[in-house]
């Protein structure tokens, strides 16, 4: 049935990953509720919001990576995931 | 900020909508996120690429890398043009229109009336109105020695295209700065009247700070829409002559639906995305924290 959509498991893996970080921040949400706080963005960010800069940061830093002639992609994964831990401590 | 926990069984209402957002938008980007890791040679099979159609996409060396990056640049300089000439145009004709009588409605419809009409009809309507043959615009030019041309000369389409949109969407900015002045109480004109303030100093200390919410609004909606644009420079120069108004949708459209390119096209149309995700976003952030600060 899914066939056309021509799924590999790269893809679903990180398809995966998002639908597991959003049902998992939902459920945080409702059982450890937070109050936006201000950080190094200078606006109110909650998790959710910082999810989302992570993941928008990190395509960013992989597209900027393969514009300016990069190499292997562990490097900037690696970035990506400094990256978003700085931005789950410090957004 | 204190009350109690609010009900939220609301939000069960929304998930009609989820479920056609998930047939309309999420599972079609999925395959394109899996397209845009995969070569096909047609009949539903599909081979892993890796992150070959980026790499090529993002090298302005290779063929479809240079087609993007001036595409993109095209596209951006386009956007840029009609946000500098449409969103003063809009302020000031809004400052012109009448504010009461008999004149209001009438000057209100005239304003919108362009709006009104389909992008395809608009592009009809420009691609005849510009012709030097028959077209009373394009006739009008090149009788006064002009060297106008849609079709051949890129400054003619370039100017066209932008003047298509000014004349097309101008109305909307106006629409919006307006319903922004009438908002305006009467009092701080009142008070400025009192302090004997200048005609420039109402519009930048009264007129213009009240005008930021829905120039912000002006500003995002004309942004994506000329980001997005298609239809008009399809009909009137169909990204002509050569490439020079071909925007990354008509190119998008090329590669996808004309050379069914289709590794190609959904890695372009990926970045696309994220460029236009980035620009909603921002403007979301900073339309959000203006009424934040407007609260406190």
């Amino acid at each position: 049935m899914l066939d056309w959509m021509a799924w590999t498991w790269q893809t679903a893996l990180f398809f995966g990953f998002v639908a597991f970080m959003l049902v998992l921040l939902t459920l945080l949400a409702i059982y450890r509720p937070e109050t936006p706080r201000i950080g190094i963005l200078r606006f109110p960010t909650t998790r959710g919001d910082r999810f989302f800069v992570t993941l928008i940061g990190s395509a960013y830093i992989f597209i900027f990576w393969m514009r300016f002639g990069g190499g292997s992609l562990w490097y900037p994964l690696f970035a990506a995931i400094v990256y978003g831990i700085a931005m789950f401590k410090f957004a | 900020m204190t009350e109690k926990p609010l009900n939220n069984r609301a939000w069960f209402f929304v998930l009609p909508v989820l479920g056609f957002v998930l047939f309309s938008s999420i599972i079609p980007v999925m395959t394109v996120v899996n397209y845009s890791v995969q070569d096909t040679m047609g009949a539903n099979s599909f081979f892993w690429n890796g992150d070959q159609w980026f790499r090529d996409l993002l090298n302005p060396a290779t063929t479809i890398g240079a087609r993007f990056n001036d595409a993109l640049f095209r596209t951006l300089a386009f956007s840029l043009a009609c946000l500098a000439i449409e969103i003063p145009l809009g302020i000031a004709l809004a400052l012109c229109a009448p504010r009461k009588g008999w004149a209001v409605g009438i000057s209100l419809v005239v304003i919108a009336l362009p709006m009104l009409i389909p992008w395809n009809v608009v592009g009809t309507i420009w691609q005849i109105f510009t012709r030097a043959d028959i077209g009373l615009f394009g006739a009008t030019l090149v009788g006064t020695g002009l060297r106008y041309n849609v079709t051949q000369e890129p400054i003619s389409a370039w100017m066209t295209i932008v003047v298509i949109d000014v004349w097309h969407w101008t109305p909307l900015v106006i629409l919006l700065s307006y319903a922004g002045l009438r908002a305006i109480p009467d009092a701080y004109y009142q008070a400025a009247r009192i302090d004997g303030a200048s005609r420039w100093a109402v519009f930048s200390k009264i007129e213009l700070p009240k005008l930021q919410k829905v120039l912000v609004i002006a500003v995002l909606l004309r942004f994506m829409q000329t980001f997005m644009i298609y239809t008009e420079p399809f009909v009137v120069t169909g990204g002509g002559p050569g490439s020079a108004t071909t925007f990354l949708s008509i190119d998008l459209d090329k590669i996808a639906l004309g050379q069914v390119d289709l590794g190609n096209a959904a890695a372009m149309s990926l970045v696309y995305y994220l460029i236009t995700l980035t620009v909603c976003w921002i403007f979301f952030t900073v339309m959000t924290q203006l009424e934040r600060r407007r609260d406190v």
